[in-house]
């Protein structure tokens, strides 16, 4: 596996900011440029609109379909974009079922889609999640104090290559009378990776 | 680069491990999978990593037995795999 991120922040960082040094020095990049395109990105990112995304595939089925066949096609139905001034990414939206439960991993790195779910958890990037949820993810969900029914089929997505995945989780039950903005706040970051019930 | 599997196709990790970047993660080196779908067409992540010209080519959803990788375990792990790491497998070969 490819090392732990939290062992080399500083020298990360600091390799990051060399490159973009020789970047401004050659006049690749504008350095305001830069960092005016990355704090918009930043801005606009949030598991709020994850969580308005699940929101809307819940109380509209036609959306749901659309979603799950062409997740970036169907968010820029609400606005939402997986660009953000970067380079657009493919965005795969796994629907949680009766029988089949979606958890999402970067076993490489830490892809993920950001744009739906803001910056992403410090665990997410560790190397205990990255190697222990494709091996056994039963047991790091009950780690998550997500005891998940034996009878309901787990499917790990590994973010290996140019595609990022977010998970739709079900609809609680007992939510029939709330409305989009009420269903919206019912939905966490951890339950759009697929480490938390709803 | 054309798309050589189809939905369903049974297909074969390469068991190379490259002196260079690659997204075949190494727990899935050498393992037997099912292509779920074609997730589009990219340059390798293995080339671009040394600087290289890369022919874009199809990258699948490829999902695996959980024992298959790990030898236990009741879940599958789907993986994002660039065609160059994949072959053919028969059904009649395993």
């Amino acid at each position: 596996m490819s090392g732990d991120h939290e062992h080399t922040p500083g020298s990360l960082a600091a390799r990051v900011r060399h490159v973009e040094g020789l970047l401004e020095q050659r006049e690749l990049v504008d350095a305001r440029e830069l960092e005016v395109a990355l704090e918009a990105f930043l801005a606009r990112s949030s598991p709020a609109n994850g969580a308005r995304v699940v929101a809307q595939a819940w109380v509209d089925e036609s959306f749901r379909a659309r979603l799950l066949a062409h997740a970036n096609s169907a968010i820029e139905e609400l606005g939402l974009s997986m660009g953000g001034g970067l380079q657009q990414q493919r965005l795969k939206v796994v629907a949680n079922t009766e029988s089949l439960h979606n958890v999402v991993v970067c076993t490489l790195c830490s892809c993920y889609p950001i744009a739906l779910l803001g910056p992403s958890p410090t665990w997410y990037k560790s190397e205990a999640y990255r190697s222990r949820v494709v091996r056994d993810p039963r047991a790091v969900l009950s780690e998550f104090g997500f005891d998940l029914d034996t009878d309901v089929d787990v499917n790990v997505w590994d973010s290996s290559a140019e595609s990022r995945y977010m998970v739709l989780p079900r609809r609680p039950s007992g939510t029939g009378d709330l409305d989009v903005d009420a269903l919206t706040s019912l939905v966490t970051r951890n339950g759009l990776i697929g480490v938390a019930p709803l | 680069m054309a798309e050589r599997f189809t939905s369903g196709a049974r297909v074969q990790t390469s068991r190379i491990d490259p002196p260079h970047h690659t997204r075949l993660p190494r727990y899935a080196r050498g393992a037997v999978g099912v292509v779920i779908e074609c997730e589009g067409v990219y340059p390798r992540a293995d080339d671009r990593a040394r600087g290289i010209d890369s022919t874009p080519e199809p990258v699948y959803a490829v999902q695996f037995a959980a024992r298959d990788l790990f030898g236990e375990g009741d879940h599958t792990v789907t993986i994002a795999l660039w065609q160059s790491y994949l072959t053919a497998v028969h059904k009649e070969t395993r």
